[in-house]
């Protein structure tokens, strides 16, 4: 599966994301803010997690309408959500020529027991995944590219980081497991064998490993960096907060210079207010969205 | 030999294992001071315009286009549209280190990505290996006209995908994405003649 050129096309492009900034924006307006900041791709979704989560509802996939606005103003790659296990909406997505579909949790699931088969879409997908098993499932399905899930809509980096360690740890310990033990170990991590042999053989994901899920400061981004993403999602952290051009900016500066404290010293400065952030521990467990998927 | 590589945003670490491969020595490049200390510099894929802001925040600006108009340079996709004298769809700043114009994004949007196996020139084959090329072409831009200056190593059809001047190379599609590494070996043997 990951020698197909259709699989190579895929995370071929999540490589081209490295070392970049993905955001999250409602509109053609935001979408033009985060690329002339210097975003790498931007996310098309109709309200952003930290409203979702206020609002309540069901949330869907975006309004059509908008996405191809989003398309037509800037150059950048379009990605756009779809609910978990909803294959109609995807079939949408790929339709409208998306260049990445996000199988999202902050949208609200549509089928509790069954991802989408993504090996079917020509268009690439992203997952979210808590852990190294579940993102070796999502890989299993055809996903080309992981971000950790985090919490959205959050501003709260703790999920994110957790996350982020649970995934490197557990590779970690699959690359000194011995080769009679990795069936055992697929089994515990409920993925396939091949998928665990590739991972224990090298160290790190089949698909580049991105964060998400909480960032909302420069300084975020930076510790998600060094703690091992190749690249960071920002979803409501930028446009909830005080002064969303100065802060996109910032962040992307942050990501790319995340080990240079003199340089994260000139991000972090003079951003204006980040966005209200949420303690986990206060959320209702009902209200989480991480838990949403398997 | 010290081959720098452009590491602000894109498949930088793609270029530093090919490098690493064949034997050279891979510099992450993010300052411009890094510069006066490599033989060469590889501008990777990822997103131009992503690349260009921080060339332009972080003051690498002129020193870059300092090294490109005299240094070996390769660069991919990304790095190709940056290396152009004129860009289009839509157009924007680029370094104008060789003569050629590009257009971004010109075979459409990711689903219109593929991987062509394509015969290269034999100003390509006779200086590396003969056989055919895996282009991996992912939102590729297309090269719309080449000045006198400028010899095309690889085509697709008719479009140049891979071009030479000077000491400068550049490809559309992204040959640290593949297990050929001829582009590479190529680019070294420029620098290590210098």
């Amino acid at each position: 599966m990951y020698l197909t050129d259709e699989f190579r096309l895929k995370v071929g492009l999540a490589e081209q994301l490295k070392g970049g900034v993905i955001m999250d924006v409602t509109n053609a307006e935001q979408a033009r803010i985060a690329q002339n900041a210097g975003a790498a791709a931007v996310m098309a979704l109709e309200r952003v997690p930290a409203d979702i989560r206020k609002e309540g509802g069901v949330a869907r996939m975006a309004n059509i309408a908008v996405i191809r606005e989003i398309m037509e103003t800037v150059s950048i790659p379009v990605m756009a959500k779809v609910r978990i296990g909803h294959f109609a909406e995807a079939m949408v997505l790929e339709a409208l020529h998306v260049d990445y579909i996000d199988e999202s949790e902050v949208l609200t699931p549509a089928d509790e027991e069954h991802h989408i088969d993504k090996r079917g879409f020509k268009t690439p997908f992203v997952c979210g995944a808590r852990n190294l098993g579940e993102a070796l499932r999502r890989i299993g399905e055809g996903a080309a590219m992981i971000r950790t899930k985090g919490e959205a809509g959050s501003g709260n980096i703790v999920e994110a980081v957790r996350h982020m360690r649970a995934i490197q740890r557990e590779m970690k310990q699959l690359t000194v497991t011995g080769k009679d033990e990795l069936p055992a170990a697929a089994k515990e991590l409920q993925s396939p064998l091949e998928l665990v042999e590739w991972t224990a053989a090298r160290g790190k994901l089949p698909t580049p490993n991105f964060s998400a899920g909480g960032i909302a400061t420069p300084a975020d981004a930076a510790l998600v960096m060094s703690l091992g993403a190749e690249a960071v999602f920002v979803g409501s952290g930028i446009f909830k907060s005080a002064d969303p051009e100065r802060r996109a900016a910032a962040v992307v500066k942050a990501t790319t210079f995340y080990s240079d404290p003199d340089k994260l010293l000139e991000a972090c400065a003079d951003l204006g207010e980040p966005m209200p952030g949420l303690e986990i521990g206060k959320i209702a467990q009902d209200d989480l969205l991480q838990t949403r998927g398997w | 030999m010290k081959i720098g590589v452009l590491a602000l945003q894109g498949d930088f670490e793609a270029h530093e294992r090919r490098l690493a491969e064949l034997g050279a020595q891979p510099v992450a490049v993010r300052y411009a001071r890094q510069l006066d200390a490599i033989d060469g510099l590889i501008l990777p894929g990822g997103e131009s315009t992503a690349n260009l802001l921080l060339l332009k925040g972080e003051g690498l600006w002129e020193p870059l286009r300092r090294f490109a108009a005299e240094k070996p340079v390769l660069g991919t996709c990304a790095g190709a549209i940056l290396l152009a004298r004129e860009v289009a769809g839509p157009s924007q700043r680029s370094l104008g280190a060789m003569d050629f114009a590009i257009e971004r994004n010109a075979y459409g949007r990711q689903i219109d990505s593929s991987i062509r196996r394509v015969e290269p020139e034999r100003a390509f084959t006779e200086r590396t290996r003969p056989g055919a090329l895996e282009a991996v072409l992912i939102r590729a831009p297309i090269v719309r006209s080449v000045g006198p200056q400028v010899e095309v190593l690889i085509r697709d059809g008719k479009d140049p995908i891979m071009l030479e001047q000077g000491p400068r190379l550049a490809a559309t599609f992204h040959a640290e994405l593949t297990d050929d590494t001829r582009v590479h070996e190529l680019f070294l043997a420029k620098v290590g003649r210098r």
